[in-house]
């Protein structure tokens, strides 16, 4: 096989994989803050995806426009679902909270059953075909879009974790619960704020992602584990680690589909993680807890 | 300035306070003395909301205040320097002291608290891009005290302020809470050195398991045999 195919795969991959670390994003911030596992995670962004489905089939919107309004909807689904659902577990025993939010995974999937069907849906755009040619390597256009929005929206979330008082105020919750009430932070409030903005994170990678691969609700749990594998790779409650993780596995599984075959690419990826585990267990970026 | 009446806390079946009474007056130092388990700092967590009373009532100026969530309290102006300074650790210095002013109350005046605090702990000037976890456990008693003070209280509650620092350094701390004291802080103070704790408030009670079983000024209280044999040693 010529270079430039490895090398076009290789950045095809970083890109998807970029969308990746965008959603696992979500799950790492969700459990660095508020010490849940987003059990969910995935089902939620395939309801982001149904969205954009949606919104593309009906109204001609286009994915890339709809990650704005999808975020900001899965943002109040997830506070919504912070607030009145998981706050009240918030001190129940870790077994209590995963059986409610598989409870709430399964009710996702089978309700975009009911209402979707089972059949795969996609999206056409008018770029959809087109690429870039830079110094003899092709780059679809899709996925250099996608991938950049990715690239910003962490930086922008970064940005708001480091520089804003609210974005410190989560921190400061992340850091010490007590602390953060001894001060007078409204702890719940700040964590559906954190769950919003995880399920945000989902939102606009769902929207991104169904312009990459064709939806069905039967999608759901297969990302929510992606996004464990991301997390854990990259290292847990480390953002630049997601997406590290995230890009990690986006090239894995495009060379799995390269050199050997496309079904087998989640092989790899769970390849990957017994290995990162094997030899550095806190994650490639995450820091060993003392 | 605050009326405690029957006070009855449970974790569970276990009851940490029974039918606690107490009161503080505006500008004073009360002093609360007890064994370990005796219920201080469930006395400490309840006002601050962070613990919910089966029965009793909490009046802060008037105003019944048992069972408010604890962001509510601290925007009365009920302050607290927790036990083990609870201080966030990744956080830097300055960033310590902002969580400090995000009370609706306090907001306003980020700036001027700031100078203030950090004229009277010029160290955290010096350390103020430093990650918390850094510090020193002197430095961050100070800087506890420092990120109370942020959010404006009128009534601070100490738990255990001087618990694990230097003797040289145990006496810097009680110096500032009795200066803050003169500034006009209204303080709380739970402390295991109870010798110096009841020469500095006007007012202490004893705390023994979850009930005031005696209460007096703090040298009534340093004079009296019983306290002198269980608490002093003497």
């Amino acid at each position: 096989m010529p270079l430039e195919t490895y090398i076009n795969v290789i950045i095809g991959g970083v890109l998807t994989g970029l969308v990746y670390g965008l959603m696992a994003l979500g799950l790492s911030i969700i459990f660095g803050v508020v010490r849940i596992v987003n059990f969910a995670h995935g089902e939620m962004m395939t309801i982001a995806m149904y969205v954009a489905v949606v919104a593309f089939s009906q109204f001609h919107l286009d994915p890339l426009l709809m990650m704005v309004p999808i975020a900001a909807a899965l943002f109040a689904l997830g506070y919504v679902m912070q607030a009145g659902l998981i706050n009240p577990f918030i001190n129940r025993p870790e077994h209590s909270q995963f059986i409610l939010l598989v409870a709430v995974a399964l009710i996702m999937v089978n309700l975009l059953l009911i209402i979707f069907g089972p059949d795969a849906q996609s999206v056409q755009t008018s770029y959809s075909l087109d690429s870039y040619e830079i110094a003899g390597v092709i780059i679809d256009a899709t996925k250099a879009y996608t991938g950049a929005a990715a690239v910003v929206l962490s930086a922008a979330l970064f940005a708001f974790f480091q520089m804003s008082r609210t974005g410190q105020s989560i921190r400061a919750c992340a850091d010490n619960y007590t602390g953060a009430l001894v001060v007078g932070l409204n702890v719940k409030h700040l964590y559906a704020l954190t769950f919003g903005i995880g399920a945000a994170c989902v939102g606009a990678a769902g929207s991104m992602l169904v312009l990459l691969i064709d939806v069905t609700p039967a999608l759901g749990p297969g990302y929510t584990l992606l996004a464990f594998i991301i997390v854990i790779t990259g290292g847990l409650g480390s953002m630049p680690g997601a997406l590290l993780g995230g890009v990690l596995i986006g090239v894995t599984e495009a060379m799995a589909g390269l050199l050997f075959t496309p079904s087998a690419k989640s092989m790899f990826s769970f390849a990957l993680l017994v290995i990162v585990l094997l030899f550095r267990p806190q994650g490639i970026l995450g820091k060993a807890t003392r | 300035m605050l009326q405690i009446a029957n006070l009855d806390v449970f974790y569970g079946d276990a009851q940490a306070l029974d039918a606690v009474s107490l009161e503080v007056a505006e500008g004073v130092i009360v002093a609360i003395v007890g064994a370990n388990g005796a219920g201080k700092t469930s006395l400490i967590r309840t006002i601050a909301g962070m613990n919910r009373p089966r029965a009793g009532t909490i009046h802060f100026r008037g105003q019944d205040i048992a069972g408010w969530p604890s962001f509510k309290v601290c925007d009365l102006g009920i302050g607290q320097v927790a036990e083990g300074r609870q201080v966030f650790p990744t956080l830097s210095v300055a960033e310590n002291l902002e969580m400090g002013a995000m009370l609706p109350r306090a907001r306003a005046h980020r700036e001027r608290n700031r100078d203030r605090v950090l004229s009277l702990f010029p160290i955290l000037a010096e350390r103020s891009k430093q990650a918390a976890g850094t510090l020193s456990g002197g430095e961050q008693q100070m800087l506890a005290i420092a990120r109370c003070l942020m959010g404006e209280p009128q009534l601070v509650m100490f738990d255990e302020p001087s618990l694990g620092l230097a003797p040289a350094i145990v006496q810097d701390v009680l110096r500032t809470i009795v200066q803050l004291n003169k500034e006009g802080l209204t303080c709380i103070l739970v402390e295991q050195n109870v010798a110096v704790s009841l020469k500095i408030a006007s007012h202490a009670y004893v705390l023994e398991n979850g009930r005031i079983v005696m209460s007096g000024t703090g040298g009534e209280l340093l004079g009296n045999d019983k306290v002198r044999e269980a608490y002093l040693g003497m």
